[in-house]
């Protein structure tokens, strides 16, 4: 299973940005989605880290210090994973426009610089459908850290990467830590084919280059499709290979696949 | 001064040296008796001088509860599953089996990733992920296989109460009766064990049909063997079913 190598079976198509913090990708995610929304296509948001599967545990491990780069890596994992089935598949599988605001080369850069082994992050990582569209934001390190730093009344232990002893003040902590995260997005950006957008630009000019790449991203969209099922994807491949009996246990989960926005009833059986 | 291994990726930052420890599991399906096995074996090393420590999954400070309750809620599937067990054993990993280990304890694991690569096979993972996602394990220098078929399984967990959802694969919808989907679910399990036992060379398969002090006997045979010359006995178990 190559899933991030791959394009995915679904008729929705995905659209990410990533960058670090400080380089504008959320906001230009934002006036994107304005963009397509006036174009009367349907549209998902999503954004890194705000499923409720893990919540509780990360941030008692972040207030008690106690995450290590491994469990720390984990953890938004199984977030990911968990929004992944929950938030991501669902408008995809209908047919929607799914914009996230980071995704997963989000962990490659931030895990591996907290000192997990890249190979290993990719690998955990490799369930994960990929974009039709990716977009990085690339900033110079002075110019997000003064945006953010002028901008926000506190950093954040992790946040900074205070966990790294990196420096013993948070401002700098965040300086070095985010410098990082800079140097293996760039390794990302070729590994991946991230399309780069200077972010030092200005807003303007920089949306309207955006939403040149995602009309070319979107030329063979075709908003009133749905996706057949695709017992390959995210299904049992392997469930049972015994005989257990005169009848196979079925593959796919009964009950069915739930509700899917814009689906005729034609189009609700083939999910099911 | 031995070193340890590690099973398909490392953590950079914790590097695989000085090792005095061993790291000895126990592995079978619900039912086997391992976790009796695994405290009488402890207690024998213990007389022996040997420092023991036990570990086991859903054991960890940071998720073990976590994993409860979520699977209480019956909200994993088979991704979430696979990734909550590997953050407790990265949890158990790094506080508790390689410090052990270091410090010359035997760290006697009452199941280990075999059992979580199985169940994720059988929950229908791809087998090649689940070994790259459990890759950081500290790779036992013996794994004792306690083997049953289903058949002789089932007596024995209805001897101890009743069968639960979750032993039963009730997850998997093979369907709603209780029984049929045990039988499917611990079947198919037992069938990544054996072929894990094949595969793998650190692996002594054990037959555990017979009474605990027999299969306590032959434990101690296989653990004896290794600890006095390094290698692991060729113990027969019952054979595939």
């Amino acid at each position: 299973m190559d899933s991030l190598g791959t394009p995915h079976p679904f008729s929705g198509k995905l659209i990410i940005v990533e960058g670090i913090d400080g380089s504008g990708k959320s906001t230009q995610l934002q006036l994107a989605m304005r963009y397509l929304e006036s174009r009367g296509y349907p549209v998902f948001f999503t954004e890194w880290n705000s499923a409720d599967l893990v919540k509780a545990v990360t941030k008692k491990g972040k207030k008690k210090m106690t995450l290590t780069p491994m469990t720390f890596s984990l953890l938004h994992a199984t977030d990911f994973a968990h929004r992944l089935i929950n938030n991501i598949l669902p408008p995809l599988k209908a047919g929607m426009i799914v914009l996230a605001d980071r995704y997963v080369y989000t962990a490659f850069a931030r895990d591996v610089v907290r000192g997990c082994d890249p190979t290993w992050v990719r690998r955990v990582y490799n369930f994960a459908p990929r974009p039709d569209l990716a977009l990085y934001f690339n900033v110079p390190i002075d110019v997000s850290c003064s945006r953010i730093l002028s901008g926000r009344a506190q950093l954040k232990d992790y946040e900074a990467g205070m966990d790294l002893k990196l420096a013993p003040d948070k401002e700098s902590s965040f300086k070095i830590f985010q410098s990082r995260i800079l140097t293996e997005y760039e390794k990302i950006r070729h590994e991946y084919g991230l399309v780069e957008i200077d972010a030092t630009h200005s807003i303007g000019d920089q949306q309207q280059l955006v939403r040149k790449l995602m009309d070319q991203a979107l030329v063979d969209y075709h908003p009133d499709e749905t996706t057949p099922f695709h017992p390959g994807y995210l299904q049992p491949e392997i469930a049972v290979e015994q005989d257990f009996g005169d009848e196979p246990p079925p593959l796919v989960p009964r009950g069915g696949g739930g509700g899917t926005p814009d689906a005729g009833d034609e189009a609700q059986e083939d999910m099911l | 001064m031995n070193r340890f291994r590690y099973y398909r990726h490392h953590m950079p930052y914790l590097p695989a040296d000085s090792c005095s420890g061993k790291l000895l599991v126990i592995e079978g399906t619900d039912g086997t008796g391992r976790s009796t096995q695994a405290a009488m074996l402890k207690e024998w090393l213990e007389l022996q001088g040997y420092g023991v420590i036990e570990t086991g999954w859903t054991r960890s400070k940071l998720v073990g509860q976590a994993i409860t309750d979520a699977k209480q809620g019956h909200s994993l599937n088979r991704l979430t599953y696979a990734l909550m067990y590997a953050t407790d054993l990265a949890d158990r990993m790094e506080y508790q089996i390689i410090p052990a280990l270091k410090s010359g304890f035997i760290v006697l694991g009452d199941r280990y990733i075999y059992t979580a690569i199985a169940r994720g096979i059988v929950r229908g993972a791809d087998p090649e992920w689940l070994r790259d996602l459990y890759g950081f394990a500290v790779v036992p220098d013996l794994v004792c296989y306690l083997q049953l078929s289903v058949k002789e399984l089932i007596p024995r967990v209805l001897a101890t109460g009743r069968m639960n959802y979750w032993e039963s694969g009730m997850d998997m919808n093979y369907g709603d009766d209780l029984y049929d989907s045990f039988v499917s679910y611990q079947g198919a399990l037992i069938e990544q064990f054996d072929r894990m036992a094949d595969e793998y060379n650190n692996f002594v398969t054990l037959d555990a049909r017979e009474e605990p002090e027999v299969t306590q006997k032959r434990l101690r045979r296989a653990v004896t063997a290794y600890l006095e010359s390094g290698t692991v006995s060729t113990e027969r178990g019952i054979g595939r079913s």
